[in-house]
């Protein structure tokens, strides 16, 4: 097997006694598309800062291509793109210009630099916006400018915190078809998200982490698979005796109070029951998704 | 500062240089108007204004116009005030709402390395500006060459001291609008208290010996001298005040920098 990307051992963030990041271990492996899901305060956003040297460790180690981060930080910088959650696209600078300023920073030469900026544009469909200002362009073409400085300088690991935050569905679809085809190339790629859709799609492998900790780990399909099975059954306003019968099939639900959803339906048996006995309406059984397994381990309440 | 100066700081920091060098060259217009039309507002005012009123002044043994008195000190005022806005307010405006330091922090560049080159691009920026105020003065005779030419090198490490405490103070102000503060109680009264509008000597025995504590005296000292053509080698002091004063101020800014960003 080939050397990890990203290796960490116990990966610690510790705030005075506030521990955002608590522990977490993981690898990445070459091409692979990692995801990092977590509820907001989770934790995310304070892992990748540490894999990309802006926010020391408080405690345990990390290495990505095999070289110890604390050691090597600005070589293993040179090979990595990032985006961050924030925009922070140069608004002093043209689109063109932000490309250009920004191969300065990792030494690529002009002419190679302006080379990659005008193939990085086309990629990202902004060809014809090279000399708009920051200001002008909309969110998701920001996103896209985001992404494009990321791969200025052809990085052997990307790095994206929330890409697709914020984003419209069309712009949303945008980014995510230009990730697959960089997936196909082979990038190994570290994302955070929130949209589960996303990390169902885009991921080969993820981890769920709450509170600064790792809860699950494995691929979507199999995630859901193991927690909430084939399909689910959602009851919309549920009785009392509906809710008894569920406890005597001994079932696997969920009460959220208005609701119930009932997990690992391998067949539609129970649901033929209940539409048939208890609901004429308000019971639908649908696909398992990746968000039942989110919700199911992070818990409902509402973060931050 | 463990390590701060050695290992830290590559020759990339002109990275940093280099990027407020091209956002300056897109505006360079506008960034040329002050330091050329300011002189002359002043000289208006205050040379041909006060000067009825002034009428000569009395400096080291010789009678000067007020005009040829002030012309060094409009010249360090421009070289404090190019170098101090543009790395605290500038600067801040680039850390704080811009997040532009947040995005170099990605690249291969080092926190130090964004700091030297903010200060270095302040500095630098001071003797764009003391160069072209130099020459409008130099239109009105004010000036004794070959020395003057003195003030071009004088104005990169005036240019520096003041850049090393504006970036301090960024790291240290909680907001924006705190700028005031060091602005009112530093800056302000350096202006007007530096030997600049008016001889130190009419000041009290005890205000002279306070002037001495600010930069902007030193800095005055230096670039009169150079002006007038009147070097004196008690001049060594002032500048190797500006010497220290930056080499105490440069590592101190970058470790406020330092603990305000690096979470
Ligand atoms: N500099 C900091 N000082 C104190 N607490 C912080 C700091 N940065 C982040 N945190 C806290 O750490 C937790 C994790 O934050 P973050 O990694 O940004 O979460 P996520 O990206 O998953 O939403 C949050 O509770 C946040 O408030
Ligand atoms: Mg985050």
């Amino acid at each position: 097997m080939t050397e990890p990307v990203v290796e960490t051992e116990k990966l610690s963030k510790f705030y005075g006694d506030f521990k955002a990041v608590d522990g977490i271990s993981f690898q990445i492996g070459q091409g692979e598309c990692f995801g990092l899901l977590g509820p907001n305060g989770a934790g995310k956003t304070t892992t990748i800062r540490m894999l990309y040297g802006y926010t020391p460790l408080s405690s345990g180690s990390l290495k990505i291509f095999g070289r110890d981060i604390r050691q090597d930080l600005r070589a293993v910088k040179q090979h990595i793109g990032v985006c961050q959650q924030e925009d922070n696209l140069d608004p002093d600078l043209s689109v063109l210009q932000n490309l250009l300023v920004f191969a300065r920073y990792f030494d690529i030469p002009r002419a190679l630099a302006r080379q990659r900026a005008e193939e990085l544009l086309r990629f990202f469909a902004l060809e014809g916006r090279s000399g708009a200002n920051i200001r002008e362009l909309s969110g998701g073409m920001k996103r896209r400018l985001v992404l494009a400085r990321a791969l200025l300088n052809e990085p052997k690991l990307l790095i994206l915190d929330e890409p697709t935050t914020g984003l419209d569905p069309q712009s949303r679809h945008q980014v995510w078809e230009r990730l697959e085809e960089l997936k196909t190339r082979g990038l190994t790629i570290l994302l955070t998200s929130h949209y589960l859709e996303e990390a169902a799609r885009l991921c080969d492998r993820l981890i769920i982490i709450d509170h600064g900790r790792i809860i699950v780990e494995g691929a979507p399909a199999e995630l859901v698979a193991r927690y909430v099975g084939r399909e689910v059954i959602e009851v919309v306003a549920p009785t009392e005796e509906m809710r008894d019968f569920l406890k005597r099939q001994r079932a696997d639900f969920e009460d959220l109070g208005h609701r119930l959803v009932v997990y690992n339906q391998n067949g539609d048996e129970l649901f033929i029951h209940l539409a048939k006995d208890f609901c004429r309406r308000g019971c639908t059984l649908r696909q398992a998704t990746l968000e039942d397994v989110f919700l199911r381990l992070t818990g409902r309440e509402l973060r931050e | 500062m463990n390590g701060v100066w050695p290992k830290q700081i590559s020759r990339r920091f002109l990275r940093v240089w280099q990027r407020n060098f091209s956002v300056y060259r897109m505006t360079w217009k506008i960034n040329f108007l002050p330091p050329l039309l300011e002189p002359l507002l002043y000289l208006v005012a205050f040379g041909i204004g006060l000067q009825s009123l002034v009428g000569a002044v009395r400096f080291q043994g010789q009678t000067l116009s007020y005009m040829t008195f002030i012309a060094p000190a409009l010249l360090s005022v421009t070289i404090m005030y190019n170098a101090f806005f543009e790395t605290s307010y500038t600067s801040f405006v680039r850390m704080y709402y811009q997040k532009t330091f947040d995005a170099m922090l990605a690249t291969p560049l080092t926190l130090e390395e964004i700091i030297t080159g903010e200060i270095a691009w302040a500095a630098t920026r001071s003797l764009i500006a003391a160069a072209l105020m130099l020459t409008v003065i130099s239109f009105f005779g004010l000036v004794h060459y070959p020395q003057t030419l003195w003030v071009i090198p004088l104005s990169l490490l005036g240019g520096a001291a003041f850049a090393a405490i504006g970036m301090f103070f960024t790291g240290l102000v909680p907001n924006i609008e705190t700028f005031n503060l060091p602005i009112f109680l530093f800056i302000t009264p350096m202006f007007l208290f530096s030997g600049t509008f008016f001889p130190l000597e009419n000041l009290p025995g005890w205000a002279q010996v306070l002037a001495q504590i600010l930069p902007l005296t030193h800095l005055v000292n230096l670039a009169r001298a150079f002006t007038l053509g009147l070097w004196q080698n008690r001049l060594w002091g002032s500048l190797l005040y500006l010497v220290v004063f930056t080499l105490i101020f440069f590592p101190l800014a970058v470790a406020r920098m330092r603990r305000r960003l690096i979470r």
